[in-house]
Order: C-alpha cells, then sequence, then structure tokens
C-alpha cells in the first residue's frame, strides 16, 4: 500500500519544459512513475518528453486525470504554482523548489488551510515509494522496495538512510522528504502518522535537523501512539547557534532549536536516537529484530 | 541577510515608524558635522555615539557612548571609529568599527518618567504565523527574560489575511500598562512596525528598547532587521544595503562561487553535497575526535571546477589539519567526482593535510579506484563508518 505516492499516481510536472523539470521529469520516467504530461502556461497543445503540455493544472486534471502535481518553477513563481495546483483539487503536491520568500508560503499555508490538498516542502528531495513511482529527484537506484519509512528534512542524508537500510538487509516503504525551509506544507508529525497508519510499514527512520519543533512534536505523539519502533537522527549537533546552515529553517535561535534538546526529547519519548548518521541502517535492523 | 542600525531605522522611518532620529558618519569631522545638523532639526542638546556593527550588546563592549558637547562627540567618535569592538556576540576578535551613528539623546527629562520596552516581529514556524513578541521587560537580553520572568513576555499572533488589527494594538498598549497619549502612540507605533515588516520581506524586526520618552512619545532606539534573503530580489534596494567588510571575507568568496560556506573554529575541514549530510558530517567530525573547521555544501552539482574551488576555500583557514570530502553521488556520478577531487589535487599542487574521500551512490566502485591508483595522498572509503574511523587515524597521527 505504501504512503502518499503508488504505481496508480497520476503525475502532473509543473515546469514540465524548464532544464530541471525536463532532466527530472525524464529521469521519473525512466523510473516508471506515472508522469501524465506537464504545464508550461503558453505551450498549452504541444507535447513533450512524448506527453502532453497543458496550460494550467486544471487542463492537466480534466484531460489526462492528473492527481499528483510535482513543481519544478523558479522561486518568484512557485508560491503561485503550489496554489493553483490546489484549486485545480490535486491531492498531493511536491514542490522542489528551493529559495521561496516566506512570506509567500504564509500566504500558501493560509491558503491551503481547510482545502483537501497536501503539500509535501518545498526545498525537499521528494516522496519514493521504491518500484511504484518517484515524485522527485532522488537517485532512484539507491531506494529497494522494503518495509522501513523514512522522514527526512534533508535529500542527501535520506539517500544515506536509505542506502544504510538496503546494505543491512533491508528496504524502504516509502521515503518523504519534508524540505527544510522554516515553513514547508506536511511536517515530520503528519509524515509519523501516515507510516504508522500504513501495514506495509514497519519501522520508521526519522531524521531532522537544527532548527523549530517539528522533531519535538512527533516525538510527543510518537510516546502516546507508539505502535512501531522508531529510530532518530537530528543533523547539527556541532552547528554553532544564530548561523544558518544550508537550509532557511536551520539555524538555532533558541534553546530548543538545538540538536541536543531534539534528541533528548525523542530519546525521554521513546524513539531510539543514534549520535552518529553512520549507524542509521544498522540500529534499524537492530531495533526490528528485538 | 543582517543591516545596520541606521539602515534599519531608515527603513522603518519610511513606513511611519517614529525612531530616534540619527546621521550615520565615517569620520570624527563628520560626526561633529551630523551632530550639529541634529541639533539643527531635532533641538537635541547632547548625543549619542552608537557603533554601526552587525552585532549586539554594542553598549557593553564600548560601543555606545553619550556626548554632551561637540568636543566630546568629536572625542568619542574618535575612539569609536576604527576600534576591535568586542561584545557578547563578536567572539573574541571583535568586529572592526567603520561607522558610527550620531543619535539624538531621548532620555531627556520631562513631564513624566521614561520606560523601555522590548519588541519583536518574527515569524511563529510552529504555526506558520508573524507574531509581535513584546515585554515590559526592555533593553534587557531578551533570552534572560524568557528565563527568568516568562510571564513579562507577551505575543500577539497576525492573522495573514488581516494584518495586525486595531483591538489587537490596543492590547499590547494595555498589556505595556500605558495610558494617554503613551497609549495612542504605542497603538501607532506597533501598527506600523507590523506594516514595515510585512512590507519589507524582513524575517526577523528586534527593538530593544522601545522607550516612552518623558513626553510621551513611543520611539525606537534600536533597530535590529534582518531581510529575507530569498525575497530580496523584490527590493534591490534593501539589497544594496548589504555590508561585506561585516562579513568573513572567505564566506563572501565561497558565496561567489555559489559555495554554502560557513566558517567554524575546529581542525577538519570538510565538503559535502547537501545542507543536512553537511551538517551530519560535522557530526561525525566531532564524534572521531576533531572539530569541524566549517560547514560546506557544495550543492546538487559537484563538478571538478567546484570541487578544486571548494578545496581552495577550505585551504585559507591555517587550523586544517585534515579534509573530509563526503558525496553522496545521485545525480551525480562519483568517478566524475573522484577525478574533480585528482584534478584540482593536481592543479592545486601540494595539499599539505591528509584527505579522506567518501564517494557513495552512482559509480562509487569505480571512484575508490580512482583514488587509490592516482598515487596521491588521499584515502578513500566508500561507507560513511569508514570514513569516520580514517579521519580518527588521521587525527591520532
Amino acid at each position: 500500500m505504501s504512503v502518499l505516492v503508488n504505481k496508480d499516481s497520476r503525475i502532473v510536472v509543473q515546469g514540465f519544459t524548464g532544464n530541471e523539470g525536463t532532466f527530472h521529469a525524464t529521469q521519473m520516467i525512466e523510473y516508471g512513475t506515472n508522469v501524465i504530461g506537464g504545464v508550461t502556461p503558453g505551450k498549452g497543445g504541444t507535447t513533450h518528453l512524448d506527453r502532453p503540455v497543458f496550460n494550467t493544472v486544471a487542463d492537466a486534471v480534466k484531460h489526462a486525470g492528473a492527481n499528483v502535481s510535482i513543481i519544478f518553477v523558479p522561486p518568484a513563481f512557485a508560491a503561485d504554482a503550489i496554489m493553483e495546483a490546489a484549486e485545480a483539487g490535486i491531492g498531493l503536491v511536491v514542490c522542489i523548489t528551493e529559495g521561496i520568500p516566506t512570506k509567500d508560503m504564509i500566504t500558501v499555508k493560509e491558503y491551503l488551510s481547510g482545502r483537501n490538498t497536501r503539500l509535501v516542502g518545498p526545498n525537499c528531495p521528494g516522496v519514493i515509494t521504491p518500484g511504484e513511482a518517484k515524485v522527485g529527484i532522488m537517485p532512484g537506484f539507491v531506494f529497494k522496495k522494503g518495509r522501513v519509512g523514512i522522514v527526512s528534512k534533508s535529500g542527501t542524508l535520506t539517500y544515506e538512510a536509505a542506502d544504510q537500510v538496503v546494505k543491512a538487509g533491508m528496504g524502504v516503504s516509502t521515503a518523504i522528504g519534508i524540505g527544510g525551509d522554516p515553513i514547508i506544507g506536511t511536517t515530520t508529525l503528519e509524515a509519523v502518522k501516515l507510516f504508522m497508519a500504513d501495514p506495509e510499514t514497519d519501522g520508521i527512520i526519522m531524521i531532522g535537523e537544527i532548527g523549530g519543533s517539528l522533531e519535538a512534536e512527533a516525538a510527543r505523539w510518537i510516546k502516546d501512539n507508539n505502535k512501531k519502533p522508531v529510530v532518530g537522527f537530528i543533523a547539527g549537533q556541532t552547528a554553532p547557534p544564530g548561523r544558518r546552515m544550508g537550509h532557511a529553517g536551520a539555524i538555532i535561535g533558541g534553546a530548543d532549536d538545538t540538536a541536543a534538546a531534539k534528541m533528548k526529547i525523542m530519546a525521554e519519548c521513546g524513539i531510539t536516537v543514534v549520535d552518529s548518521p553512520a549507524v542509521i541502517g544498522q540500529t534499524m535492523a537492530k531495533v526490528l529484530s528485538k | 541577510m543582517n543591516i545596520h542600525e541606521y539602515q534599519g531605522k531608515s527603513i522603518l522611518k519610511s513606513f511611519g515608524v517614529a525612531i530616534q532620529e540619527g546621521i550615520v558618519a565615517d569620520t570624527p569631522e563628520q560626526a561633529v558635522a551630523a551632530a550639529k545638523e541634529l541639533q539643527a532639526q531635532t533641538g537635541t542638546q547632547w548625543w549619542v555615539v552608537k557603533a554601526q556593527i552587525h552585532a549586539g550588546g554594542r553598549g557593553k563592549g564600548g560601543g555606545v557612548k553619550l556626548a554632551k558637547s561637540l568636543d566630546e562627540v568629536n572625542e568619542k567618535a574618535s575612539n569609536i571609529i576604527g576600534m576591535q569592538l568586542v561584545t557578547p556576540q563578536t567572539g573574541p576578535q571583535g568586529k572592526k568599527v567603520n561607522k558610527v551613528l550620531i543619535a539624538q539623546d531621548v532620555y531627556y527629562p520631562g513631564p513624566s518618567s521614561t520606560s523601555e520596552f522590548y519588541m519583536s516581529v518574527l515569524l511563529n514556524r510552529q504555526t506558520g504565523r508573524n507574531i509581535v513578541m513584546y515585554s515590559t521587560e526592555g533593553g534587557m537580553d531578551i533570552e534572560e527574560v524568557a528565563e527568568k520572568t516568562p510571564h513579562l513576555i507577551f505575543k500577539e499572533e497576525i492573522d495573514p489575511k488581516t494584518g495586525l488589527l486595531p483591538f489587537q494594538a490596543r492590547k499590547i498598549a494595555f498589556n505595556l500598562g500605558l495610558s494617554g497619549n503613551a497609549f495612542k502612540e504605542m497603538t501607532k507605533f506597533v501598527t506600523a512596525l507590523c506594516k514595515a515588516y510585512e512590507s519589507t520581506d524582513s524575517s526577523m524586526f528586534e527593538i530593544n528598547p522601545v522607550l516612552k520618552t518623558s513626553d510621551d512619545k513611543i520611539i525606537a532606539v534600536d533597530a535590529k532587521v534582518n531581510l529575507d534573503e530569498n525575497a530580496l530580489y523584490r527590493h534591490p534596494d534593501y539589497a544594496a544595503m548589504r555590508d561585506i567588510t561585516e562579513e568573513d571575507p572567505t564566506e563572501v568568496e565561497a558565496g561567489e562561487h555559489n559555495l554554502n560556506y560557513v566558517k567554524l573554529d575546529g581542525n577538519v575541514g570538510c565538503m559535502v553535497n547537501g545542507a543536512g549530510l553537511a551538517m551530519a558530517t560535522m557530526d561525525i567530525i566531532k564524534l572521531a575526535g576533531g572539530d569541524p573547521a566549517n560547514f560546506l555544501d557544495v550543492g546538487g552539482t559537484a563538478n571538478a571546477a567546484r570541487v578544486e574551488q571548494a578545496f581552495r576555500i577550505i585551504l585559507k583557514d591555517p587550523n586544517v589539519k585534515a579534509i573530509l570530502v563526503n558525496i553522496f553521488g545521485g545525480i551525480v556520478r562519483c568517478d566524475r567526482v573522484a577525478q574533480g577531487v585528482v584534478d584540482a589535487y593536481k592543479s592545486i599542487g601540494e595539499i599539505p593535510v591528509p584527505i579522506i574521500v567518501r564517494l557513495q551512490g552512482t559509480n562509487a566502485e569505480e571512484a575508490k579506484k580512482i583514488i587509490d591508483e592516482s598515487g596521491l595522498k588521499v584515502y578513500s572509503a566508500i561507507q560513511l563508518k569508514e570514513a569516520a574511523d580514517l579521519v580518527a587515524d588521521v587525527l591520532k597521527k
């Protein structure tokens, strides 16, 4: 069953004909993802990568039955693209774009509240259900099918975790890159809830980083609702306060933002917290075999 | 992006926020001229000479001085301009002061007593909305207030559909214990402040202190303004306010090459693709017994030219005793990155510190072969654990 995306997902690519969109749509198609077409305003009616191009997301929904969108449009236009997809009734919007102004995301968050659209990202690697659908920019070959769910704020660290899971003899049910911006759609907690409810996921890897309170929120919920083992890692144990570490949201502003504070709460809530990112996979194998 | 107090105040003023008036000066002569002009404009009898650096706690380090005559303006400005100002936020090496703000004295005597408040506008990440955070305890370190007297800190959330509403502005003024004219002035102040925050795409305003003067005006005596870098394309005039002399020169150079680099104090440099993995790599260095010398994200396209540039940046730091390269090749092929490392090594010449290269992902085996057969003093690894052990080994030597 997996979560969020599967072989039946019908994906429309917003920013289809641009460089990024073309490159990653090609990779997604090669992976076997059901990309039904794309949207580039003004290029409707043409074809690209042997698939139809639409002027609007609404057209892609109406004429090609799109139900998932992935966004590659530049930061200045990305918020608009997310809201267009929501208005068209798309159920899952995955926004890859990095560098969207915070004010625009405040508007997006407000716009999405009360609508039946889930946003993943922005500034994220996307979502992959191995062997079924890759809706993102991750290297597909790293993710082998299995029963471990991964939720992560980081791209390459997700690939790292997936690779370790596979090397330890397991596989991935779905990996969700939620992104490292201050305002994101799907939170760590929401992703964890999806995995807890998924019969094809046996264990969860939760990868966070400094800044914000998403990991603590998820940890508190896990404490009261834990059904499956969770392994956690927080990047940035050595990051200095007040400095932004690459991601717009990765900044220690207060005492609760530090890796140490988050790791403490996670451990208190029953999560198996690892100090080293090198032992995520083997630790998952260990807790699952108990 | 951080800007100076004088720049922040000019932005606030342009949105109708009342400020402590001032004129910026580069030399003591300009400072005296500024003081005269300010006296003509505002009637101020005394002046405050304020060092302009991107760090708080300037008063504690001797960067803010009261001057009671033009001679004193000259004297204080001469002392402050060019000084290496050390504050709790600058680190022990301090920051060089290039400019001073000559500001009006706002603590003059009058019919009522003065009071200082704290006010900031910032994003509440939990709700995805902006909030006004404010306190009766102005002029103090807000972290300390939060710890010792949390009940004296108030928060008001701003609905993005409406902005700060009049009743909210009144609530803020009531909570600060104001009445009469000062109450009205505070509602105007906070309303204008929120308008300025939203219009400028700021990521933080911190006004500490907000002063109620002895004649019941409400003004911003300091202004820490942080602008959202992702939105600067909408504000070219604010983008031009960037002062690169306030930034680490190596970080500026790295930025010009689109490398995301943050200088740290440790002894092991690192070069990584992806921000999360870069932070995790710093953590690994620490666990292996070293200390990270930097954060460096080379981004999604780790080609030979970028790898070489990254090496050059890392090697500018004399504290670096070893370098860990950690690339998870997804779309990027590891063998290309490995060739980039070998080429960079040859191009730079003798690299005086050991290098550990960990390449995992697409064509990782081929990459390891390229490194191992290069004849260079480079240790290669595929598993992250191996790389961590190699760092520990190298540091023991």
